[in-house]
């Protein structure tokens, strides 16, 4: 699964190489140096040949300082190439994200693609460091360490025969049989932590409704469940050591007593059979270690399939070849039978059949009830997502046939879930236009009416905000990300309830002002009040995915049941008093 | 920003305050596992002793059963088969001592992680709301995931791991200094020398891991902005801007976990390979020992596998240490939370259903009836009896958040029952501050609040609470059903009942129009409701509590102006008898209230009602006519 995620390692290749080259060496040079110790107590112990022993023993400690500094390599490597997967993962996936459309971002939750690019990619860096010290050194060591046994004696080797298949056997059935039972453990520990998650966001709810009890009682029943499923999954894993315990025990014990009869008969010396034993550790060892790389790999698997996810993502919004040139001229828009869906052609339709036009340079608004799919309508303009049936045409040309840059920079829009971004004003303000000059960014700001409210700040346009826009109201945001839209200087300009906080006097400044600013704009304006759109040159009424009307304030109010009904709910009172 | 707060606290993940007081109160604990722990020591013991003479038992095998027979036709084997079997059974004991010990501290483990967790979760609920405003929920979140975690991995791990070590690592140098004292000299020289070099790389380690956790926060911290405002960026085609910002702060955090995890993942085949050269040096002296004294090879076999078996629990500790650092740390921080002060409650008197006597006079019943009485508990044993009737005054009030920042200063208003008041204003001028007082978030540091004559810290929190029904502007709905979600109102309401509050609020049509009707679920993130919709579940929420007062906190501002008017109606009823509070950034839902006050920076500026108000053509005026922005 992992190995999916390999190809993005670029660069940090060569170390995921390195690595394992300086493990392989290390594991070599330390399956030897048991035999040499043999040899030191065979043939220079018994010819009490202090030469060969020195001799043997400086070329142990050279092999041992040797595989230490293999060792420290590996590690260095190892580091590198792990952190510099997860850096190049990262990198692929945050970039990705950036090449999705709006419904490639609808379809994974905020909170999700921030898991996924921050404890997942952990995740998969620690798999990956594990694996390329421990998926080499294990088997080789298994191997090496088999061979230098069987190459001592041969026969007593026999013991392994039935050592490793056992070990083998017990360490796969442990790891199988835990997993399920580790992933039954996370679920209710997702669970768990769902609770107390909301409770911490609706405290004020469960306090007012003096719900205390009751949600301990639910969470008490989901804490029990998650004992309940750790007790089974740990019951199993905790095998683990007595099992190795067993086995090696097992072969010293085997070891000991064939190999005090070869000893005995001849066959063998003593040396030989101590070095034997340290090959005991070395080999069951080996095989702790493959079924440990076995269950990170298993349990890192959901993390892999979750960042696999996103990169295999494919934005569904691509540009038309040659489409690099084609400028977007004025700001017409036509839409042509066009049908929309979120669920895409086989989903429920949002919008059906429309069919609009708009010359450029008007002032259009927009009313409609909730779900009446406005903002749907005005996303397909700067082909934020893509029609299903029909065409939305943008100056005279359908909307894919331009680059999305020359599109999208033509036609400015101000979401109604808007965002700033931590950083001060101006470099706030100069998303729309990263060379706008401080003259500019001015009279943008005079525009939107938000200039005032900055110089009332002790640091004007340098004023930092903090994520979110958390320090300034929802008034002087929404004024703000207006200026900010007004500095891209579009053919088309549409303000989706960006006004809503905005008072009503403000609110009409900011409409005349945007006639004077953005001349020859064409302007769509969705609002809830009947107040923001009331001198529009013509006002859309949506209703349940269809255009219901379009006509002037005057004419809806005489013709529309739907267009009256918004008004009166709003004015009743405001006709009543005027006068007072 | 926010990601650079959140490095600077994980800049002190690392380290404990106070680590013995911490380790007792874990300890504590784990008092209703006292059998076990003991169980576990000595299981612990036998274990480690099994491990030891597993490795010791070679020198008696080869000097007494092996060297002298060598070469022999017709060795006597007997006492050598002796040895092999007395060591069978000393293995096999020593093998169910590991099982057990590890079975027994699962259940240990999972039992504490399990109280501590209820414990901290009962605590959370009785902590005050002004702790939930200083802490963020991540950072409490926190304490539930990654320092139970740690926790855990301390309990399930390092505890038996590092005694484990210290047994064998004290086991071993004794039964080495049996063997040959000399040999240990060179053993006490090699654990210097090891002990040096585990002090350098932690230091170092420490270093660079502090540096990767600020790298990481800001990284997250840029990430979670970005991704949040991702359609602004595509919006505004910021796409390779963002790309290039990204690629300086991930560029960043890849050099500091590069030398983090170098520095981490060194230690141990630097300390694996010092034990070789500590074998080999061992191995010549041993030799030369051998040769020069008649050293035995036995003893030489054996002490060299206690050479390996010496290095390794030392590197698993040093290994331990950092977690069980971090482990104390965290429990410090889930101990801390546990500390904090509980809501105060003073409170005496309490809500009882009632009933009426034909003569008029109040009695406690024990069925619902739709009276409420407050019980006022007297010093002979009886208690006094009052109707709830909705009477609420607020006698000049003043309340701060901070200390010296006043959100109202002097509020003096009052609702009589029945009737309906509309609080009015820009943010911040105080309006959910007043609500917040009235069920007791907060509590008042200067003024009287009373309801029905009794100041309402007299009576019981619970209580309280239970007679005021709040529709929040920030409506949050439970994972669950629609059903469940209305039902929280009141537990013990009927189907029929919790349908009957749906209709009032207009939410039974589109709740049938979901595809389980009222068993639909309610994802955690609600994703498959509108704002609007969520809202009409909240009113209906609030109407089935059916308390003798309802507070709706700008309860309909995510409805639409056509739907606020179908509900209208249902609203209507649902105030009917009930004394109401409304705090309404759209002025059309206030209009028809008895009163309306005007607050401005925490005071009384304008009351009187709709009419008044109008005619006043004060700031009231202002606001409705439009000329003034509400923010």
């Amino acid at each position: 699964m992992i190995r999916k995620l390999f190809r993005y390692i670029g660069k940090y290749k060569i170390y995921a190489v390195l690595a394992p080259a300086a493990v392989i060496i290390e594991v070599f040079l330390e399956v030897n140096i048991p035999r040499i110790m043999a040899k030191i107590v065979d043939i220079g112990i018994s010819n009490r040949d202090l030469d060969y022993i020195l001799k043997m023993g400086t070329l142990m400690i050279i092999m041992a300082v040797t595989s230490l500094v293999m060792g420290a390599l590996a590690a260095r490597f190892a580091s590198i190439a792990g952190t510099g997967f997860a850096k190049e993962i990262r990198k692929n996936m945050f970039y990705k994200i950036q090449d999705y459309s709006f419904a490639n971002m609808d379809k994974f939750s905020t909170a999700s693609l921030i898991t996924r690019l921050t404890s997942d990619v952990t995740n998969a860096q620690m798999t990956f460091m594990m694996m390329i010290r421990m998926m080499i050194r294990a088997p080789i060591m298994l191997i090496m360490a088999t061979f230098m046994a069987v190459s001592l004696n041969a026969r007593l080797s026999a013991v392994f025969m039935v050592a490793i298949p056992f070990m083998g056997i017990a360490l796969y059935f442990i790891a199988t049989r835990a997993y399920p039972k580790f992933r039954t453990m996370f679920k209710k520990l997702d669970r768990l932590n769902a609770v107390i998650q909301e409770n911490l966001i609706g405290i004020r709810v469960v306090k007012a409704f003096v719900r205390g009890e009751y949600e301990e009682e639910k969470f008490r029943d989901i804490a029990d469940q998650v004992r309940e499923t750790q007790l089974r999954a740990e019951q199993i894993v905790i095998w683990n050591m007595p099992v190795m315990q067993f086995a090696m025990y097992g072969c010293m014990l085997a070891i000991s007593w064939f190999g005090g009869n070869l000893i005995i008969s001849g066959d063998m010396l003593e040396g030989e059979l101590m070095g034997f034993i340290s090959y005991v550790t070395q080999i069951l060892m080996s095989l702790m270690m493959i079924s440990m790389v076995f269950v990170m790999l298993i349990i890192s698997k959901a993390s892999v399939t979750r960042i696999a996810e996103v990169l295999d993502e494919k934005p569904d919004i691509t540009e038309k070849p040659g489409s690099e040139g084609i400028p977007v001229k004025d700001g017409s828009i036509r839409f042509e039978n066009v049908s929309f869906g979120y669920g895409g052609p086989e989903g429920n339709k949002v919008l059906e059949n429309i069919n609009l036009n708009i010359e450029s340079g008007e002032v259009v608004g927009i009313i409609g009830g909730t779900g009446s799919a406005k903002t749907t309508l005005v996303q397909l303009i700067p082909r934020l997502y893509d029609v299903i049936d029909g065409k939305v045409y943008v100056s005279g040309r359908d909307v894919r046939d331009y680059s999305l840059k020359t599109l999208r920079n033509a036609v400015a829009m101000v979401l109604q879930k808007n965002v700033l971004f931590s950083g001060t004003i101006k470099e706030n303000l100069k998303w729309g236009n990263e060379n706008a000059s401080d003259e500019e960014i001015i009279e943008a700001c005079k525009a939107a009416q938000a200039h005032d409210f900055i110089m009332s700040f002790p640091n004007g346009y340098d004023t930092v905000l903090g994520q979110g826009g958390v320090n300034v109201s929802g008034g002087q945001k929404q004024r703000l990300c207006i200026a900010r839209a007004l500095l891209k200087k579009p053919k088309i300009i549409i303000l989706d309830d960006s006004t809503s906080a905005v008072d009503t006097v403000t609110d009409a400044k900011i409409r005349k002002a945007l006639k004077k600013y953005l001349a020859g704009t064409t302007v769509i304006i969705i609002a809830q009040r009947i107040a923001s759109v009331i001198d529009a040159d013509k006002i859309i009424v949506m209703d349940d995915g269809k255009i219901n009307a379009v006509g002037s304030h005057e004419t809806l109010l005489e013709t529309n049941p739907i267009y009256r009904e918004v008004y009166e709910s709003q004015h009743q009172g405001v006709v009543e008093y005027a006068g007072a | 920003m926010r990601g650079h707060e959140r490095s600077m606290r994980n800049m002190n993940i690392m380290k404990p305050k106070n680590a013995l007081k911490t380790i007792k109160r874990i300890i504590s604990y784990m008092k209703p596992y006292r059998a076990h722990m003991v169980l576990v020591v000595i299981c612990v013991l036998i274990s480690v002793a099994s491990n030891i003479a597993a490795t010791y038992f070679l020198k008696p095998l080869f000097n007494r059963y092996i060297i002298p027979y060598i070469g022999q036709q017709n060795p006597d084997l007997s006492e050598f088969i002796k040895t092999i079997l007395v060591m069978g059974i000393i293995y096999t004991i020593g093998v169910l001592a590991t099982y057990t010990y590890n079975r027994l501290m699962v259940t240990v483990t999972t039992g504490t992680l399990y109280r501590i967790r209820i414990e901290l979760f009962s605590h959370m609920q009785t902590l005050p709301i002004r702790f939930f405003d200083t802490h963020t929920h991540g950072e409490l979140m926190s304490r539930y995931t990654n320092d139970t975690d740690a926790l855990r991995n301390m309990l399930s791990q390092s505890f038996v791991n590092i005694f484990q070590s210290m047994l064998t690592v004290s086991g071993v140098f004794i039964a080495m200094l049996l063997l040959s004292p000399l040999l240990t000299g060179i053993v006490v020289l090699m654990l210097v020398i090891m002990v040096f070099i585990i002090k350098k790389l932690g230091s170092k380690s420490g270093k660079f891991f502090r540096e990767q956790q600020m790298a990481v926060g800001k990284v997250n911290g840029y990430i979670e902005e970005l991704i949040e405002g991702q359609k602004v960026v595509k919006v505004f085609c910021h796409e390779n801007k963002v790309k290039a910002d990204f690629d300086k702060l991930n560029g960043e955090l890849f050099e500091a976990a590069k030398q983090a995890n170098t520095f981490a993942s060194m230690l141990r085949p630097i300390m694996g390979n010092l034990s070789y050269i500590h074998y080999s040096i061992t191995a010549i002296a041993g030799a030369v020992m051998s040769i020069t004294t008649g050293f035995d090879i036995g003893s030489l076999a054996s002490f060299l596998q206690y050479t390996r078996s010496f290095s390794q629990p030392i590197t698993m500790m040093s290994e331990q240490f950092n977690s069980i650092l971090m482990a104390l740390a965290g429990a410090e921080r889930i101990f801390d939370m546990l500390d904090q002060e509980p809501e105060t409650d003073e409170g005496f008197v309490s809500l009882v259903n009632a009933e009426k006597t034909e003569k008029g006079e109040i009695r406690e019943s024990s069925k619902r009836t739709g009276i409420w009485a407050w019980k006022i508990p007297k010093d002979d044993g009886g208690a006094e009896y009052i109707e709830v009737k909705g009477d609420i005054r607020f006698n000049n009030v003043v309340f701060g958040y901070e200390k010296d920042k006043t959100v109202l200063s002097g509020i003096t208003l009052y609702a009589k029952p029945g009737q309906k008041i509309a609080f009015v204003g820009s943010t911040g001028a105080g309006k959910t501050t007043v609500t917040n007082l009235l069920n007791r978030f907060y509590d008042v540091p200067e003024g009287a609040i009373l309801y029905d004559g009794i100041p309402i810290n007299n009576i019981k929190k619970k209580d309280l609470r239970r007679s005021l029904s709040m529709v929040l502007q920030d409506t949050h709905l439970f994972s669950g059903t629609v059903m469940e979600n209305i039902r929280y109102g009141r537990l013990d309401a009927t189907d029929e009942e919790v349908i009957e509050a749906a209709k009032l609020a207009n939410a039974d049509s589109f709740i049938r129009h979901l595809p389980q009707g009222y068993d639909t679920l309610i994802t955690a993130d609600g994703m498959n409701l509108s704002q609007g919709q969520r809202q009409l579940i909240a009113i209906a929420r609030a109407a089935v509590a059916d308390s003798p007062v309802l507070i709706l906190d700008e309860a309909t501002s995510s409805i639409d102006t056509r739907t606020e008017a179908l509900i209208e109606k249902g609203m209507d009823k649902l105030m009917e008898g009930r004394t109401v509070f409304v705090i309404a950034h759209r002025l059309s839902t206030v209009r028809n209230a008895n009163a309306i006050i005007v607050l401005e920076n925490g005071s009384i500026v304008e009351r009187g009602d709709h009419e008044d108000l109008i005619k006043q053509g004060g700031r009231y005026y202002q606001l409705y006519t439009g000329l003034l922005e509400l923010a």
